[in-house]
């Protein structure tokens, strides 16, 4: 990876560029556009928030800046670095943007600290030793001490969440993708995820590309907020939340708060029934 | 941590099972009735009415009874011959189901990760495994210059094809989201192997190995019975029961089928232990 050519003020690494990105995928002949002519760009450090209806062709853009599939035209940027683009083959998945995964994607077979001390030794970076020092250490400040030597099957899901996003962060990366992380846990415990992915946030300062499909959470926790159009994908509305950080629970019965929903809510809605209209299922 | 399963009320039942079983069986073989005691009197009427007539039907009376085989149990117990047909038995299990683990897990994750391979030696598999191991005795004893490896051979076929396609379901089935972090995170492809893929597919292989063991009992007993007993004395439990049926000795055939169960459970038990041991995450479910 070479140095950012233009270096950003306060925080210097983790800008996305997306620009004019199409994803036709031909499962069988049949051609299906899922991202249409999409830009985006993202600034380093910055939460962007990716809302669209379920099957809208969001996590295609995530899998196409995480390096695991091609674009079919377009350009994906990574603090200048191409990471894919028309004609030259994709970069390989790598450290610098790790991804949480949906359902999760802890190592059931490996301890909470065997899958967190994970990445760096498979990078080469720290020694196995070195890698348990930084997970412990890691782990307390996430609140998961205690659970170290337990399997993830033996912890609750929203614990599990927490231990996949301190397992990413483990590999110092430039941005995190999340891939609605939350959408499996109920309204109480996402309310306490929300709060700690924050507070991780503000110790560690990296990118974070979000997807849910929840306004609400979108608001409530980014920096930018992008409202897809249904499939095919691109930006209908963005909206920079000028809601100061840190946040905290609080912010949700602010007015400026509801403020955002009530300007936003509408857009969400529109393609929530286009797509429920063409029926679109999980993709 | 781990919930113990075996509690003193489970242990309770299956000891009451297991006395009511010889109970009901020591009373059916004493009597002189056709279906155990006169319980089925009634039903027999109404058969004999239909026209059945008794020699038609199995007679519970024909079974030793369990007190007539243990019995014998305790006449054979101190015979050397009778613990070599066990240890025989064994050998032979643990030769052809060990075969089976070293080459089927190995080539069962072979056709799994390459594509190739899969190509080139999934239809000549799936041709050779409906066949089933007995069918292959005969050529079997042609083909190895003993007898006992012979037996062993077919013994193996009984657990590879099961290991093969457990741990060929399990390695494919492995979610595309451990491959994706894995190679996020900067594994090499070695490390895919060694990290993802053959963790996740243990699992399989325990369960693989449980039904391939389970078969193997089957088949060695069976083809014990086939090849005869084969000069040197003592030569399996299959072969005893076969021996103990020619010399008319009806108690010793129930010791053996006995004695085989026990084997089978005792080597289950084994090889269930062994996969707790190796998959400790799945124990906690």
């Amino acid at each position: 990876m070479g140095a950012a050519p233009d270096a950003q003020p306060a925080q210097t690494r983790g800008a996305i560029r997306i620009e004019d990105v199409v994803k036709i995928y031909e499962p069988d002949g049949a051609a299906v556009m899922a991202v249409d002519h999409c830009s985006l760009e993202i600034e380093a450090g910055e939460i962007c928030m990716i809302v669209g209806p379920s099957g809208c062709g969001k996590t295609t853009l995530l899998n196409a800046i995480a390096g695991f599939h091609d674009i079919t035209s377009g350009r994906i940027t990574l603090d200048g670095d191409v990471l894919c683009s028309t004609g030259r083959p994709k970069a390989e998945p790598g450290p610098d943007r790790v991804v949480v995964f949906q359902n999760g994607a802890l190592f059931p077979w490996k301890t909470n600290l065997q899958n967190v001390a994970f990445g760096p030794v498979m990078q080469g970076k720290l020694t196995v030793r070195e890698a348990r020092e930084k997970a412990l250490g890691m782990m307390a400040d996430a609140g998961l001490a205690g659970v170290e030597n337990n399997y993830p099957g033996e912890i609750s899901s929203g614990m599990r969440r927490r231990v996949e996003i301190v397992r990413a962060l483990m590999n110092d990366p430039k941005v995190l993708l999340l891939d609605e992380p939350y959408r499996a846990l109920d309204s109480l415990t996402k309310s306490v995820m929300h709060e700690a992915l924050l507070e991780i946030y503000y110790k560690n300062k990296v990118t974070i590309f979000f997807i849910t499909h929840d306004l609400e959470e979108a608001i409530f926790l980014g920096h930018k907020v992008a409202i897809m159009t249904t499939r095919p994908c691109k930006p209908k509305k963005v909206l920079e939340v000028n809601i100061p950080h840190p946040r905290d629970y609080g912010v949700l019965t602010s007015k400026r708060f509801r403020e955002l929903i009530e300007e936003t809510s509408e857009a969400v809605h529109e393609e929530a029934i286009k797509a429920f209209q063409t029926g679109e299922k999980e993709g | 941590m781990a919930k113990r399963r075996f509690s003193t009320k489970s242990l309770g039942r299956g000891l009451f099972s297991i006395v009511v079983f010889l109970i009901l069986w020591e009373l059916g073989s004493s009597s002189k009735h056709w279906i155990g005691a006169d319980f089925f009197g009634p039903l027999r009427d109404a058969l004999g009415a239909m026209g059945f007539k008794k020699t038609w039907l199995p007679w519970i009376g024909m079974i030793p009874a369990p007190s007539d085989v243990l019995r014998a149990w305790a006449g054979v117990v101190g015979d050397s011959g009778y613990w070599q047909s066990w240890y025989k038995s064994f050998l032979r299990v643990m030769a052809g189901f060990t075969a089976a683990m070293i080459l089927g897990i190995p080539f069962g994750l072979l056709l799994a990760v390459n594509r190739t391979a899969f190509g080139i030696g999934f239809p000549v598999f799936e041709v050779l495994r409906p066949i089933p191991p007995l069918a292959w005795v005969p050529a079997a004893i042609i083909f190895w210059p003993t007898q006992e490896l012979s037996i062993a051979f077919v013994t193996f076929l009984g657990a590879f094809y099961t290991i093969v396609i457990n741990v060929v379901g399990g390695a494919r089935s492995i979610d595309v989201r451990f491959f994706q972090a894995a190679r996020s995170m900067g594994s090499s492809r070695w490390d895919i192997f060694r990290r993802i893929i053959l963790p996740a597919t243990l699992p399989s292989i325990v369960v693989g190995s449980a039904v391939g063991m389970g078969i193997t009992w089957e088949v060695v007993v069976a083809a014990e019975m086939i090849s005869g007993g084969g000069g040197t004395g003592g030569n399996g439990l299959g072969f005893f029961i076969w021996n103990s049926y020619v010399g008319g000795s009806y108690e010793l055939i129930v010791v053996g089928m006995i004695s085989i169960g026990i084997a089978g459970f005792i080597s289950s038990e084994l090889l269930r232990a062994l996969g707790k041991f190796v998959t400790p995450w799945l124990r906690l479910r």
